[in-house]
């Protein structure tokens, strides 16, 4: 209980630190942001001793004997050469490992979601005004992507259509993205005036 | 040559090790597939060692000589310290100092930071969404239909507003929606081989 009270107090008190920006830049918002960069680099770093180093290197090593886990641990260890002038080349490798491995495993994923999938669920009966919409909309978005052809005639047409279908998306976008800033809004005041002044009626 | 050839040589056979896996209905390449991914997490702890070091490394050399700001990296190098050594020392369960430093400093911080944007968004909305185009207009009537449609006073103006802001998001926001998305993908496809086959090698870095 104690604990919580504590927390409650010292959560609070960063976050009223986080607000005096609203005035202007100060000591006591600095010394808050400085906080937060080291306070969220320290918890990546707990999370992943216990979610990546302890279950996928150590326990297999030690625990169950083995050794191809050396191979990304020597890999891991190449990527501490990018302190030294001299072996800092030695990064390249692990850098390549998984730049690599991770281009090679998003081809077939792009390919799955972001393309075949889209494009499936596309392709609809044209019953309704809404679903003619969606297609035309799809159609002429991509056709303003289509950058290798000019932006003439009729095909220039469809692509200030499918500009017009960007904004109203970049438009509902910004909406949404200010909708979800002012909940936060909403939900640090609600922590101040409720479980820290206790103003609110529960 | 090893220099840049050994790494892009591995970039290569990885690329097309882990694209081809994916064709291949076999237990070993399900094998393959799971211990690189699992290999790709663990360098990628290191690539977080580095940045920890790195940081730490530049907050150290900031108070040791006394730089603009010093007093400011003595906090980042505490955070720093603190939750790290707890999370690795006392563990990340409920309960634990960890998790306490999460609930009361980590967390109330972020999300306070991320509200703080709501006053900035809407003086940059107001700045920015001047309707001096056709364009400007369309987004702005977009942005506000869907606003107004998720906060009680839209019904009260009109109760067609959430409707309307509903079908916005369903059907025109949904088609710009699709059809980035399918940008992206065929620009992921792209960028994927010219990273496997060594003509984007930017990662290698300058000699």
């Amino acid at each position: 209980m104690a604990m919580t009270t504590i927390g409650i107090w010292v959560a609070a008190i960063l976050t009223l630190a986080i607000y005096s920006f609203l005035y202007r830049d100060n000591p006591i918002y600095k010394l808050a942001e400085h906080i937060l960069v080291g306070v969220s680099l320290g918890y990546f770093v707990g999370l992943y001793w216990h979610t990546t180093l302890i279950p996928k290197l150590w326990v297999p090593l030690v625990e169950g004997g083995n050794v191809l886990v050396l191979v990304p641990l020597a890999m891991g260890l190449l990527m501490l050469t990018r302190f030294s002038l001299r072996w800092s080349w030695l990064s390249r490798v692990p850098m390549a490992f998984v730049i690599g491995a991770g281009a090679g495993v998003s081809i077939p994923t792009a390919v799955d979601a972001r393309v075949y999938r889209q494009i499936e669920a596309t392709m609809i009966p044209l019953t309704s005004l809404s679903s003619v919409i969606l297609v035309v909309g799809v159609a002429a978005t991509l056709v303003y992507f289509l950058f290798s052809v000019r932006h003439e005639g009729a095909l220039g047409k469809v692509a200030t259509l499918g500009t017009w279908f960007l904004m109203v998306g970049f438009g509902a976008t910004f909406g949404y993205t200010v909708m979800a800033r002012i909940s936060l809004l909403i939900g640090r005041m609600q922590f101040l005036l409720g479980d820290w002044l206790h103003l609110l009626a529960d | 040559m090893a220099k840049r050839g050994v790494p892009l040589a591995l970039c290569f056979v990885m690329g097309v090790l882990m694209a081809v896996q994916f064709f291949v209905p076999h237990p070993l390449s399900r094998y393959v597939y799971e211990n690189v991914l699992d290999w790709m997490q663990i360098v990628s702890v290191f690539a977080l060692a580095v940045g920890v070091i790195g940081l730490g490394r530049i907050h150290w050399r900031r108070v040791v000589v006394r730089r603009a700001g010093w007093r400011y990296s003595i906090a980042t190098l505490a955070g720093l310290a603190v939750m790290g050594i707890l999370g690795v020392v006392g563990g990340i369960e409920q309960g634990t100092p960890y998790a306490w430093l999460f609930r009361y400093v980590q967390a109330p911080m972020q999300s306070t930071m991320m509200s703080l944007l709501a006053f900035f968004v809407v003086s940059a909305a107001y700045r920015g969404f001047r309707v001096r185009t056709r364009e400007a207009g369309i987004l702005l009537a977009a942005a506000m239909v869907v606003m107004l449609g998720r906060v009680p006073i839209g019904e009260a103006i009109h109760r067609a507003i959430p409707i309307a802001s509903n079908w916005v998001l369903n059907v025109p926001n949904t088609a710009a929606m699709r059809g980035i998305t399918i940008g992206i993908g065929l620009g992921a496809i792209s960028t994927s081989l010219r990273i496997i086959f060594g003509v984007e090698r930017s990662y290698l870095g300058v000699e």
